[in-house]
């Protein structure tokens, strides 16, 4: 029985950050407890003893349980630092920047991206409305200026953080795939160069193909 | 070492608060100005490019986002000052937890309350009742949630003092002290007993003194 548990379904994000984080890391051996946010098992007793703001994923391993995605890929890149990608960059300088792309991530790019794909692909199964296209059209404002700038720091480096894969890339991918892929803006994308070849580059990783594989099996399960 | 920012800004608080936790005052604070945009001004630009403050130098490297500075100083600085992230992996883990749930939960319910009731009155305009409304009602379901939590551990991320606990007062001071509008906090035992603990250490109360005299 693994010792490695993540709970939730890969419909979420948040849940598929952690997967792409583990796959990244080459760590193979977890288990996924399925959590439907759709049949509300995320409010069980049961459940909120582990998570206690109702959310997916929680994480688990051994008898130490943790969530919050970011807190938990942050965690998997410390225990496995010797094995698959190195996440976090080498030198304190690297870590910095790692962090500060991660805050960008955190407090720029997902609020937005994240409520253009709520209200395009899950405000009717969710929240039983229809998209509210006013709320579409100002986050889309907002999210051209931040990719903008996300546009200018990838002229000059490769990846976010500088010239190596990091966990700052891997937050954004998540996202960007149901942003791209799923509500259908990848015009976003494809009209700014750089940030284009840097989504080609880290979407097209082994880790995100893998997840996509899982996701893909999960929906086929349903 | 420089801070870009101003010290009645609730994120370059953060960071100044770290600071001061650390023991650190080997640095200035070069003032940029929101009310004349100097956030947007062309050279400030090259150093944030979403115009932001806080912003740090140390050295050749340009940092910006509170959080990330914030971790920086911690790390920085580990051997000395208070240890912001706990002893173990496990601990370490657990501030982490806790910080992204400032950053995801609280500060999105908080940064709005405070943007209506201290930071729009500044600036002639009344606020609007329904955002205060509906963001107080929320933070007091979050509230409920640090409660439960609290009764059992003195601090977020148990019974040490963290970069997690920290990371909740610059908002919690404007609301609280600022705003006069605490009742969230206040109300609840445990969280009231946290929020009187952590604003009531030395690292705060010599920034808050600051952050009050230059508002």
């Amino acid at each position: 029985m693994a010792s490695l548990k993540v709970y939730g379904k890969t419909y979420s994000t948040n849940v598929t950050r952690v997967l792409t984080t583990l796959a990244e890391k080459n760590v193979d051996d977890y288990q996924m407890v399925p959590i439907d946010l759709l049949t509300g098992a995320n409010k069980t007793p049961e459940y909120l003893k582990l998570q206690p703001f109702g959310q997916i994923p929680a994480f688990q391993d051994g008898d130490f349980t943790l969530y919050e995605s970011r807190a938990i890929a942050r965690y998997i890149s410390d225990k496995y630092e010797g094995q698959g990608t190195a996440l976090s960059g080498n030198t304190e300088r690297e870590k910095a920047l790692v962090n500060q792309w991660l805050e960008v991530e955190s407090q720029n790019y997902n609020p937005c991206a994240g409520k253009i794909v709520f209200e395009c692909v899950f405000a009717q199964i969710l929240a039983g409305r229809p998209t509210d296209e006013a709320v579409v059209k100002e986050q889309l404002e907002k999210l051209e200026k931040i990719l903008d700038v996300y546009e200018a720091r990838l002229t000059h480096h490769k990846y976010l953080a500088g010239d190596f894969f990091s966990l700052a890339d891997l937050a954004h991918i998540p996202v960007t795939n149901n942003l791209i892929n799923v509500a259908k803006k990848g015009e976003l994308f494809s009209s700014r160069k750089h940030l284009n070849a840097w989504w080609e580059d880290i979407s097209s990783r082994p880790s995100w193909q893998k997840v996509l594989q899982i996701i893909q099996a999960g929906q086929q399960q349903k | 070492m420089k801070v870009y920012g101003m010290p009645y800004s609730t994120c370059t608080v953060r960071v100044l608060t770290t600071l001061a936790e650390k023991d650190e005052e080997g640095y200035e604070i070069v003032p940029i100005d929101l009310q004349v945009g100097a956030h947007k001004s062309p050279e400030f630009l090259k150093l944030q490019p979403f115009g932001a403050i806080p912003v740090l130098q140390d050295g050749n490297l340009t940092l910006f986002e509170s959080r990330a500075i914030a971790r920086y100083v911690a790390e920085k600085f580990e051997g000395k000052g208070t240890a912001l992230f706990g002893k173990t992996v496990e601990e370490r883990a657990l501030v982490n937890q806790w910080l992204e749930v400032e950053s995801h939960s609280f500060n999105p319910l908080i940064e709005p309350l405070v943007v209506q009731l201290v930071f729009a009155p500044m600036r002639g305009k009344e606020p609007v009742e329904s955002v205060v409304k509906d963001h107080t009602y929320k933070l007091e379901k979050l509230l409920d949630i640090y409660e439960a939590h609290l009764s059992e551990n003195k601090y977020l991320a148990g019974d040490f003092f963290s970069l997690a606990d920290l990371s909740h007062i610059p908002y919690a001071f404007y609301l609280i002290n600022v705003a006069k509008k605490g009742a969230p906090f206040t109300s609840r035992k445990h969280v009231n007993a946290w929020w009187e603990d952590i604003s009531s250490r030395p690292a705060w109360k010599k920034v808050a003194a600051l952050a009050l005299t230059k508002e």
